[in-house]
């Protein structure tokens, strides 16, 4: 291996130092920069989703009432005098799912995160393909332009949902093709990326580091990376599928003699011969093509947040992970099972009791290893000597936070309770709690934690505390009441809010509550912005190592250079070893050959 | 910075990066014409009827018989750069591309005799995913026939800087290559045969 203290000669590459400011912060090829590319771009896209969401909440809240302050802004196909059109309501909502999916979380979660750190966690120098990193990076950028840009397409962006179900999806304006185009985009970025994170995990590895010295962060990107790589394609079949349609006439999702308003579907408007389409087509089999990847997909937003927390936990708690090698095999197992659940979302479309009962087994098998790692996590902190730093408050909330968003899927799980909650506002409730106070508490934890190994800072304490407060507080305000709607049977997707339905009276009322709640929870994320761009000029300067942490991208300087090492990084022993009897320190790292 | 295992492979793996890669690659692959097939699968049992004939049988062999002989002129340019003979490489390399070439000049054929008739994508289920399983396999052999086409051209001349690499990235390019070839073969009896 080369290291920058030991190389000679290079073979035509250049020393960073020598690269053009494009080169080397724009177009770069170093694992670190990207990382931070990506983690930027989709905190704003966070950022970008919750606001489509508090337009929507007004809008829920008070149905009909002209927008304040900025209602005039969208134009009159959009929401004319202010007052949100049914269409709008539709795009905002297809498009908030969509964006905070694919354009937010999973590009901080795994191109961010597990970009920067994975490769200084194995002790490489960098990922095994630099270039298809950065590219895997101006892919998902060049998808993100496309989604934003749909908003601007006339007819309006997507508004089918972020399922987008045939077949409203197929007759559904123009922006649904920019969406699927869009799509393509995210999924080719995901699939360049997930071959780089197996291939660099496999092959790059330090001297030393078997699979079961790995950080359980590790052994999260792994294997999400293999539901990202064996997951997407259908979806991106599913998509042409669907483009087709769309585009060539053609009746993939289409059944024989579909009719909409009131005529039967024709061919393609502007076609010399519009006949009818020569129907024949499925739409359940756009359900099961999406399914088979969106399932797979919520694994993907929940596996690098429970590696995070892993880490800030065992950091810490000063002790090792309880059940190290069980939450490993479990993580493995999850991501094996991942594949076979997806109908769960689909027991409502007419399966028969054979088919219901498999997939209801098998998403009641796949909650054992969730519940394995959770058990796990928490079981680390008995006895433990708990540091109640700005990470660990988050990693700490996450945990019953998640615990109330699986739970509360079982209900959904179950198909004869799934009849009575598919579709209202339970199940939002429900992914919600998993994914917002779940993974998005988690993904701050990361950032607080290692903001000091990509900067040399530390963030601010106490803007991090209050940051946190708030956040915890409005969250649960937010989603708790959902369930309550949801229960009480109102649906989901109702751009007014359930009012027309007579059933949902009692219920109306929680509208108020949450929104002024979402309120609440956008001014608590300010003190985060301040802090995260305050801090990059005037945070309190630090070393290689100011958690006193114990695995291996705490050996490199903060920020490291370019090579990552200085020496080559050797694991003497595992990823967690925190208050060894006998030891003089209450932590050895990975990296040091000598207990203290 | 040098990224370990570019070339020579890892010892407890036995592969260098590149190899792991293309075969991960080529798992997704797996997916993504897996799904169509299956698609395929779920249009024709929910058919109430369902065309034959109107594929040539004839040309979809001849395609399937040139298919299997770029295989063949694929391993023949890897096997003769192991052997050091650079001639025989480019010989079997450029043989591979034509034999590609043809295959695509006949399908462009094809295509043609059904879009004449009026006979496109939005005319049936079975041709509308006839049209979309051949067409995704062409832009596969298309793609294939770029990087056939870098390595005849401008990345050639790695084979005088790091001779070892080249002969790596050829071998990729021949898995790559025999995917395609793959699902050709499954392509063809289901939809030309079955």
């Amino acid at each position: 291996m080369d290291y920058p203290a030991t190389h000679g000669s290079h073979a035509g590459h250049d020393h960073a130092h020598d690269l053009p400011f494009w080169r080397k912060y724009i177009f770069s090829v170093d694992h670190k920069v990207i990382g931070i590319q990506y983690a930027i771009t989709g905190l704003l896209f966070l950022l970008f989703g919750f606001s489509l969401m508090m337009i929507m909440r007004y809008q829920l809240a008070y149905p009909g009432q002209p927008i304040p302050f900025i209602g005039n802004w969208f134009g009159a196909d959009k929401a004319p005098g202010g007052i949100m059109l049914p269409e709008f309501y539709n795009q905002l909502g297809a498009m908030h799912g969509t964006i905070m999916v694919f354009l937010g979380v999973v590009p901080l979660a795994v191109g961010g995160f597990g970009n920067f750190v994975m490769p200084l966690q194995i002790g490489a120098p960098d990922m095994a393909f630099p270039k298809l990193n950065m590219m895997s990076y101006w892919v998902y950028f060049l998808g993100g332009v496309v989604m934003l840009a749909s908003f601007f397409v006339p007819g309006g962006a997507a508004q089918s949902g972020w399922t987008s179900y045939p077949p409203l999806s197929v007759i559904a304006p123009d922006g649904q093709t920019a969406w699927l185009f869009g799509m393509i985009f995210l999924i080719t970025s995901s699939l360049l990326g997930s071959i780089n994170f197996i291939v660099t995990i496999v092959q790059l590895r330090a001297k030393g580091l078997s699979y079961m010295r790995l950080p359980f962060f590790v052994w999260a990107q792994f294997v999400t990376s293999f539901l990202l790589l064996l997951a997407f394609p259908p979806l991106e079949a599913a998509g042409v599928l669907q483009l087709m349609d769309r585009l060539a006439g053609t009746s993939f999702f289409l059944p024989s003699g579909l009719v909409v308003s009131n005529a039967v579907l024709t061919s393609m408007t502007g076609v010399a011969d519009p006949t009818t389409r020569a129907g024949g087509g499925n739409p359940l089999l756009w359900q099961h093509l999406f399914w088979f990847l969106a399932h797979p997909e919520v694994y993907v937003l929940i596996l690098p947040a429970m590696g995070i927390v892993s880490e800030i936990i065992a950091n810490n708690t000063r002790k090792p992970l309880w059940g190290y090698r069980a939450m490993v095999y479990s993580v493995v197992f999850l991501g094996f099972m991942s594949f076979v659940v997806w109908a769960h979302h689909m027991f409502m479309t007419g399966m028969g009791t054979a088919m219901s009962a498999f997939f209801q087994t098998t998403t009641m098998i796949i909650s054992i290893p969730s519940v394995v790692i959770l058990t796990a996590l928490l079981l680390s902190l008995w006895g433990a000597s708990i540091r109640f730093t700005t990470p660990m408050l988050f990693a700490l909330a996450f945990l019953p936070m998640f615990g109330i968003g699986g739970l509360t899927g079982l209900p959904l799980g179950l198909a004869p309770t799934d009849i009575h909650l598919h579709d209202t506002y339970y199940v939002i409730g429900h992914f919600h709690y998993v994914v917002a106070p779940g993974t998005i508490f988690a993904l701050f934890a990361g950032v607080y934690y290692w903001f000091p190994k990509a900067t040399g800072r530390m963030m601010n304490e106490t803007l991090g505390k209050i940051h946190f407060w708030g956040s915890i507080i409005c969250i649960n305000l937010v989603f708790m009441p959902m369930f309550i709607q949801g229960l009480g049977g109102m649906n989901r997707r109702m751009y007014d809010g359930g009012m027309q339905f007579v059933h949902n009276a009692d219920l109306l009322y929680w509208h108020v509550v949450i929104g002024w709640a979402a309120w609440g929870l956008g001014l608590f994320q300010l003190p985060f912005i301040v802090n995260f761009f305050s801090s990059i000029k005037w945070g309190a300067l630090v070393d290689k190592n100011p958690w006193d942490a114990t695995t291996l991208e705490w050996a490199t300087p903060s920020p490291p250079g370019h090579g990552n090492f200085v020496t080559e990084p050797i694991v003497y022993r595992g990823p967690y070893e925190y208050s060894v009897p006998g030891s003089a320190r209450d932590f050895t790292p990975q990296f040091e050959p000598e207990r203290a | 910075m040098n990224i370990p295992y570019t070339v020579e492979a890892r010892p407890d793996t036995g592969l260098p990066n590149g190899k792991l890669g293309i075969w991960l690659f080529l798992a997704s692959e797996v997916m993504l014409f897996g799904a169509l097939f299956s698609s395929y699968i779920l249009l024709r049992v929910g058919a109430a009827e369902w065309p034959s004939g109107e594929l040539s049988v004839p040309l979809g062999t001849i395609n399937t018989i040139i298919l299997i002989g770029s295989s063949v002129t694929m391993v023949m340019a890897w096997a003769s750069l192991k052997l050091n003979n650079w001639g025989r490489h480019r010989l079997y390399l450029g043989l591979t591309f034509l034999l590609a070439l043809v295959f695509l000049v006949n399908k462009y054929f094809e295509y043609a005799e059904h879009l004449h008739l009026g006979e496109g994508p939005n005319h049936s289920t079975f041709l509308a995913i006839y049209f979309t399983l051949t067409g995704l396999h062409g832009l596969h052999i298309l793609g294939g026939m770029v990087v056939m086409a870098y390595f005849l051209g401008p990345g050639a001349k790695m084979w005088k800087t790091e001779p070892e690499q080249f002969t790596n990235r050829i071998e990729y390019t021949g898995l790559y290559w025999h995917f395609v070839d793959l699902v050709w073969i499954f392509l063809f009896p289901v939809l030309y045969l079955l």
